[in-house]
């Protein structure tokens, strides 16, 4: 089994020449942070990720999380390590320094969180759904609720939880029933049971701050009625120490598919006596401050996405370098060679590899888009940016995880029998990728997200506008020499055409059969995913055309030029089937009648 | 507790390639890093500091771009850095090197006086290990090399105990403070930087001290003047162009075997059998005088 090794030379030619880190760092607000700092940072994170994280993801995959007396504890090892964690700051990443955070930009966070990603996915959903505890907090928390409970989440002291669906109330969150009782000092009692809580509860903090959507008496029915509260696991005194046990309570865990190591709970609110929580923000206004943190958390899932696929292509070519089997095709009684000799072998690896970079470029520019729509000085551009971030979330969470599925499926495919063996580690990455195109939204959530809100609603105006920017590639990727580039050119021209065509369509049908549109809404996230991803391999390819031009000899670059072409060939060649299967394709999803499934 | 450690930065001896004509290294491109020697130092004082308090100060002589090295150093939890870097100082080999540190540390010394120096034990570019203990000769410091553990440290006798890997075991020394470490690799493992420390380090400042700063008294021990040392040639050595061969024997006969292999060395290597033949000889004469005696 391979350990994770940060791919530290894409990521850095991804921030730096696609997603313009440069840039980035000069918005205002991030006086602090320059190139260096943010060399220094991936540098040390990648150690950790691969000397501290990345060592016990198999064996807390095999051991998982176990329940006992409404208490969770870890896996062997979770504990130490994220204690390490924690002190060597990498909680406070990304969280603003009013709190004891680094207020690093979205673009370096993501590149970070990817290394923790890729090297324990299990691990990494502790802090992640901690960044989003905080952040809600941030957004809508009293001064005193923030005073009490920030300080402790961003240094990691404390962790944090997302408490949101409930047995009946999944994707559709107006059915919520959880409910909150005033208790005239300020406080609520919390009443009803969560389920799906990652992290609902485990031994590698002494405390656990729970953030609960739930009802008040007398609140409007559906999504306009739910409040949000935290609930801590123990009541925190206002000198800081810790009180009495809070009425909430683990009642047990979730045997699942993947992801073994994160404990998935469901929560007991009050079934003794009543959880005592403090409302956060304006009451009846839970889901609007959710919804806030809504875009981060999915892009975060997206680049989970982009983090397994990574994990499985580098399993994947380890195992492919050291298998030893059959002979080279066209040498006849030639010595055994390793399968990376073999022809499909390197297209299910170059298939993985390609998507991967494909969609890390996509993910990191997205980043950038954030960072600037938050920071940039000019209002037009921050506009610019929030529209393209709005527009492409859906599209890094949904094709991002989605791909990274069908990726960690080719890897193990490239093990052959080992691959289906689970202590040869092919087959983790494939279970723990499952999960991502499901939770924070699944594929079609997103998707319906993506033509409604994002594209729908507006005419199609950002789309159309990314297309027109797509288009401006051409003239550089004329100017190339070689057959590679005329190839890249041929193909993203198709596909961009093809994705014109769709969005056309999916924008004039919209009103008038919405079903139809969203019986097209899943193929055409992916085909946003594949153009927008050979997009940014293209101007990937051409920076590397003109290092190489520039005497630059590094081997990454015309490693990158052939990877931009193998995308160019395999992956861009869909975007036509894809715009069929949307355009023709609604009429046999929708014909059958109920009663003949 | 003052803490200081010399470091160094080197090319990655990984990722360098020698020029095939001049037979220099060609560090276009190769990343530069701290000597890795350095970094059991670095990780030494600061596991000292983590015990007993006090401060690190990170010390270099080299160019101006050999910054970064300070602000690694200072990212794992190092206090201060300190660059000293001048002109005069190139070419500067061994002998002119721990001078130009002897008197950087002399200063930092005026401000905060200095318990304790810490070195890698040598550096992968150079190998002499020769700069440790000339800084400790200059400032008359207890010296300790090649250093494996540091065993104690008693604030009120003044004195450290460490241990030293020797030939056929490991010795335990104490001395008195302020003394000079050269610590062995393998002796610990440098600790992940932490965040809040590589903010730290992209903001701190650097010291840059000249020549006048670091209190240089005598610039003609600097630099390549001060330098004796001379490189007179720089070559690859030649392969050999012999190829080792197989000698056959009967496993079950060792007397025979010995014989064929005696045999074989004799005949190739007629140095030997000469040797040997001068051996028999002497013997002969010594006996033949010896029994004269009797």
């Amino acid at each position: 089994m391979s350990q994770y090794n940060a791919p530290l030379r894409d990521m850095h030619f991804v921030m730096k020449e696609l997603a313009g880190l440069e840039q980035v760092v000069q918005l205002p607000g991030y006086e602090e942070v320059d190139t260096d700092l943010s060399d220094a940072i991936l540098e040390e994170a990648s150690k950790f990720a691969g000397n501290v994280l990345s060592p016990i993801n198999f064996s807390g995959d095999q051991e998982g999380s176990k329940w006992h007396n409404k208490a969770v504890t870890v896996p062997a090892g979770f504990k130490e390590a994220y204690t390490q964690f924690a002190e060597n700051g990498w909680t406070a990443l990304a969280c603003s320094p009013e709190f004891g955070g680094q207020g690093l930009p979205k673009l370096i966070s993501t590149a970070v969180n990817e290394m923790w990603k890729s090297a324990n996915m299990a691990f990494s959903l502790c802090p992640m759904l901690t960044t989003g505890a905080i952040e809600a907090l941030m957004t809508a928390g009293s001064d005193a609720l923030k005073q009490k409970f920030l300080p402790k989440m961003v240094s990691g002291e404390w962790t944090g939880t997302m408490n949101l669906t409930e047995p009946s109330a999944g994707s559709d969150l107006a059915a919520v029933r959880t409910r909150a009782e005033p208790q005239g000092d300020g406080s609520y009692k919390i009443f009803g049971q969560k389920i799906f809580i990652t992290y609902g509860d485990h031994n590698m903090t002494e405390n656990i701050v729970h953030l609960v959507l739930a009802r008040l008496p007398n609140a409007p029915e559906g999504v306009k009625g739910i409040s949000l509260f935290v609930v801590p696991k123990f009541m925190v005194k206002d000198d800081g120490s810790l009180g009495e046990r809070n009425d909430a309570y683990c009642v047990s865990i979730e045997h699942k598919l993947g992801i073994h190591a994160s404990p998935t709970a469901v929560m007991a609110f009050g079934d003794h006596g009543g959880a005592v929580g403090y409302l956060v923000g304006e009451e009846n206004r839970g889901l609007e401050y959710m919804f806030i943190m809504m875009n981060a958390a999915r892009f975060a899932v997206g680049m989970e996405g982009v983090a397994l696929a990574e994990r499985a292509y580098q399993q994947a070519v380890w195992y492919a370098k050291d298998r030893i089997q059959g002979t080279e095709l066209g040498v006849r009684g030639g010595p055994k060679v390793s399968i990376l000799k073999h022809p499909d072998v390197r297209r299910l690896l170059m298939s993985m590899r390609s998507q991967t970079e494909a969609a890390r470029a996509l993910a990191y520019v997205v980043a950038a888009a954030m960072d600037a729509a938050k920071h940039h000085p000019d209002e037009a551009v921050r506009a610019a940016n929030q529209a393209f971030a709005d527009l492409m979330i859906p599209v890094v969470k949904g094709h991002s995880t989605e791909m990274s599925i069908e990726v960690a499926s080719e890897g193990v495919q490239v093990h052959g029998g080992m691959g289906f063996i689970e202590e040869t580690g092919a087959a983790q990455h494939l279970r723990d990728a499952r999960i991502t195109a499901i939770y924070e939204g699944t594929t079609a959530i997103q998707a319906n997200d993506l033509i409604g809100r994002k594209m729908a609603r507006e005419g199609g105006a950002t789309i159309k506008a990314v297309i027109a920017e797509m288009r401006k590639l051409d003239a550089k990727l004329a100017a190339q020499n070689g057959a590679d580039f005329v190839a890249i050119r041929k193909r993203f021209a198709a596909g961009v055409d093809a994705l014109e065509q769709a969005a056309n369509w999916i924008v004039a049908i919209f009103k008038d059969d919405i079903k139809a549109a969203h019986a097209g809404s899943v193929p055409f996230l992916r085909l946003l995913g594949i153009v927008a991803g050979g997009w940014q391999m293209a101007r990937a390819a051409l920076v590397a055309q003109e290092k190489i031009a520039g005497g630059d000899s590094d081997p990454f670059y015309a490693a990158k030029i052939v990877t931009a072409r193998f995308f160019a060939d395999h992956q861009l060649t869909k975007a036509q089937g894809l715009t069929d299967s949307i355009v023709d394709g609604a009429t046999g999803t929708l014909a059958l009648a109920e009663e003949l499934f | 507790m003052h803490i200081v450690v010399c470091i160094k930065q080197v090319p990655d001896s990984a990722q360098i390639r020698v020029h095939p004509v001049t037979n220099t290294i060609m560090r276009q491109g190769v990343p530069a890093i701290i000597n890795p020697y350095d970094l059991f130092a670095i990780e030494a004082a600061l596991a000292l500091k983590d015990q007993l308090g006090g401060k690190v100060t990170v010390l270099t002589m080299g160019p101006p771009q050999a910054e970064p090295a300070l602000r690694k150093a200072l990212s794992y939890g190092c206090d201060e850095a300190v660059l000293v870097t001048d002109k005069l100082f190139a070419g500067a080999d061994t002998l002119a090197t721990s001078y130009v540190l002897a008197s950087a540390i002399k200063t930092l010394h005026q401000e905060t006086p200095v318990d304790l120096v810490f070195t890698g034990k040598q550096t992968i570019d150079g190998d002499t290990a020769q700069v440790g203990p000339g800084v400790a000769k200059r400032l008359e410091l207890e010296l300790l090399t090649y250093v494996s553990r540091i065993v104690s440290v008693d604030q009120a006798a003044n004195s450290i105990r460490v241990e030293r890997r020797a030939e056929g075991g490991v010795q335990v020394l104490e001395t008195r403070l302020p003394a000079l470490i050269t610590m062995l690799e393998g002796s610990n493992e440098i600790r992940f930087g932490s965040a809040p420390d590589m903010f730290r380090a992209a903001r701190a400042e650097v010291c840059v001290w000249d020549r006048n700063a670091a209190g240089i008294e005598d610039i003609k021990k600097v630099g390549l003047k001060g330098s004796p040392t001379i490189v007179s040639r720089v070559f690859v050595p030649s392969p050999r162009a012999q190829k080792a061969q197989q000698i056959e024997f009967d496993a079950a006969n060792p007397e025979a075997a010995t014989q064929t292999l005696l045999d074989k060395v004799l005949v190739e290597i007629p140095k030997v059998k000469k040797q040997l033949d001068q051996t028999r000889d002497n013997k002969r004469a010594s006996r033949s005088a010896g029994e004269r005696h009797e």
